[in-house]
């Protein structure tokens, strides 16, 4: 069995990593089901394609994340909250 | 609806390149961010520790006095180096003997390995026995960049300028020689001048070299390392000590690999963002 105890794994870390790659899955899906076409432009005068979005919405949330823990500390759960809705305003309107 | 080509085999020939990231960037960035939630005393056992790595690192004034180094670094030598760039690649020549020259010149110093010119730069700024150093004192200006800050700082964006314009230099080149002489007969039957030409056409031509070049000496410098540890070690005192200076003292000095996974990856982050802003900013005025 291929030791991995150097990446110091745990199940909070592994679960975010999971996350990250069911989007990618979804997002694959997604395109095959319902293909989104080429780049739109938002309210923000941004021209992006279902990926970009995904990406300004992961930034985001990272950015919101860090931004929440200077700036209030732990715990985070008002965070993943408002980088939901913030993903979910990129995906609707950017 | 996109009509789409049936034929996807072309996929299997990214296969190796996405083994090579995997290897050289997934795996490691997935370690880094496993390390940045704990803490290790060695012999690979680790205790959770959450986010406390992160709130110490985004409340240390020592960080956010590194980040404000690395942005004064990084915002001078972009300021000086794009503009010193496009203007010697306007004088260049574009044909005759002349043009292998200038390239093989301007080559040069993209050839010479990071630690090769930290290690010439500072024999060459040495105020004993460098060209460089003496000839300020000689001058009647007291120049010791081991001692002083802004001498140490003179020295280290000296030695960027030089070793990188170059690159902004070959880019613009290639953006120019690619302009078709058509553009440039039209100005002229117009009368145009040589600044109306720049601002006209040679300009708006560049912009995708201009998008490249920004956004490779912004990430360049951005995590520049090598040079000024061999110039300076990021002395005098932590003058000179940038991010990644101060996120090896504190990953492989001080060995605490928690705090550093976190530097790191908040570090990670903010090239993102101003990557990403920088791009968008550039290619928006494409798109108009």
């Amino acid at each position: 069995m291929l030791d991995l105890s150097w990446m110091a794994w745990t199940w909070p870390t592994a679960a975010f990593f999971a996350a990250v790659a069911l989007a990618l899955v979804a997002m694959t899906i997604w395109e095959k089901l319902r293909p989104g076409g080429g780049a739109r432009r938002g309210v923000l005068g941004l021209h992006t394609t279902r990926g970009d979005r995904l990406f300004i919405s992961v930034l985001g949330g990272m950015i919101l994340h860090l931004a929440w823990l200077g700036a209030l500390g732990p715990p985070l759960w008002g965070a993943l909250g408002v980088s939901a809705l913030f993903a979910l305003a990129v995906f609707r309107w950017v | 609806m996109i009509r789409r080509s049936a034929n996807q085999k072309a996929w299997w020939l990214v296969l190796p390149v996405v083994a090579l990231v995997a290897f050289n960037a997934v795996i490691p960035l997935m370690t880094v961010v496993n390390y940045s939630f704990q803490e290790t005393f060695g012999e690979n056992v680790f205790f959770w520790e959450g986010t406390k790595w992160y709130l110490q690192i985004l409340q240390s004034e020592r960080f956010h006095a590194s980040l404000l180094r690395q942005l004064i670094f990084t915002a001078t030598v972009l300021a000086i180096e794009i503009p010193l760039g496009i203007a010697i690649a306007l004088s260049m020549p574009r044909r005759g003997i002349g043009v292998s020259l200038c390239l093989v010149l301007m080559a040069l110093p993209l050839l010479i390995p990071w630690n090769v010119v930290g290690a010439m730069w500072n024999i060459f700024a040495l105020p004993e026995i460098g060209l460089l150093g003496r000839a300020i004192n000689a001058l009647g200006i007291e120049y010791n960049f081991t001692r002083q800050p802004g001498a140490a700082w003179f020295t280290v964006i000296l030695m960027d300028v030089w070793h990188w314009t170059s690159l902004v230099v070959l880019l613009c080149y290639a953006g120019l020689c690619a302009i078709p002489d058509a553009y440039m007969q039209a100005a002229k039957i117009d009368g145009a001048g040589n600044w109306q030409v720049f601002r006209h056409i040679q300009l708006p031509k560049l912009k995708r070299v201009l998008t490249i070049a920004v956004l490779l000496r912004f990430m360049d410098s951005f995590m520049i390392y090598t040079e000024p540890f061999v110039l300076t070690g990021g002395g005098p005192g932590n003058a000179t000590t940038f991010l990644s200076i101060d996120l090896v003292k504190i990953a492989l000095g001080q060995f605490d690999l928690g705090p550093a996974a976190a530097m790191s990856l908040i570090y990670f982050i903010m090239i993102l963002l101003l990557c990403w802003i920088f791009y968008t900013l550039m290619m928006r005025g494409e798109e108009r």
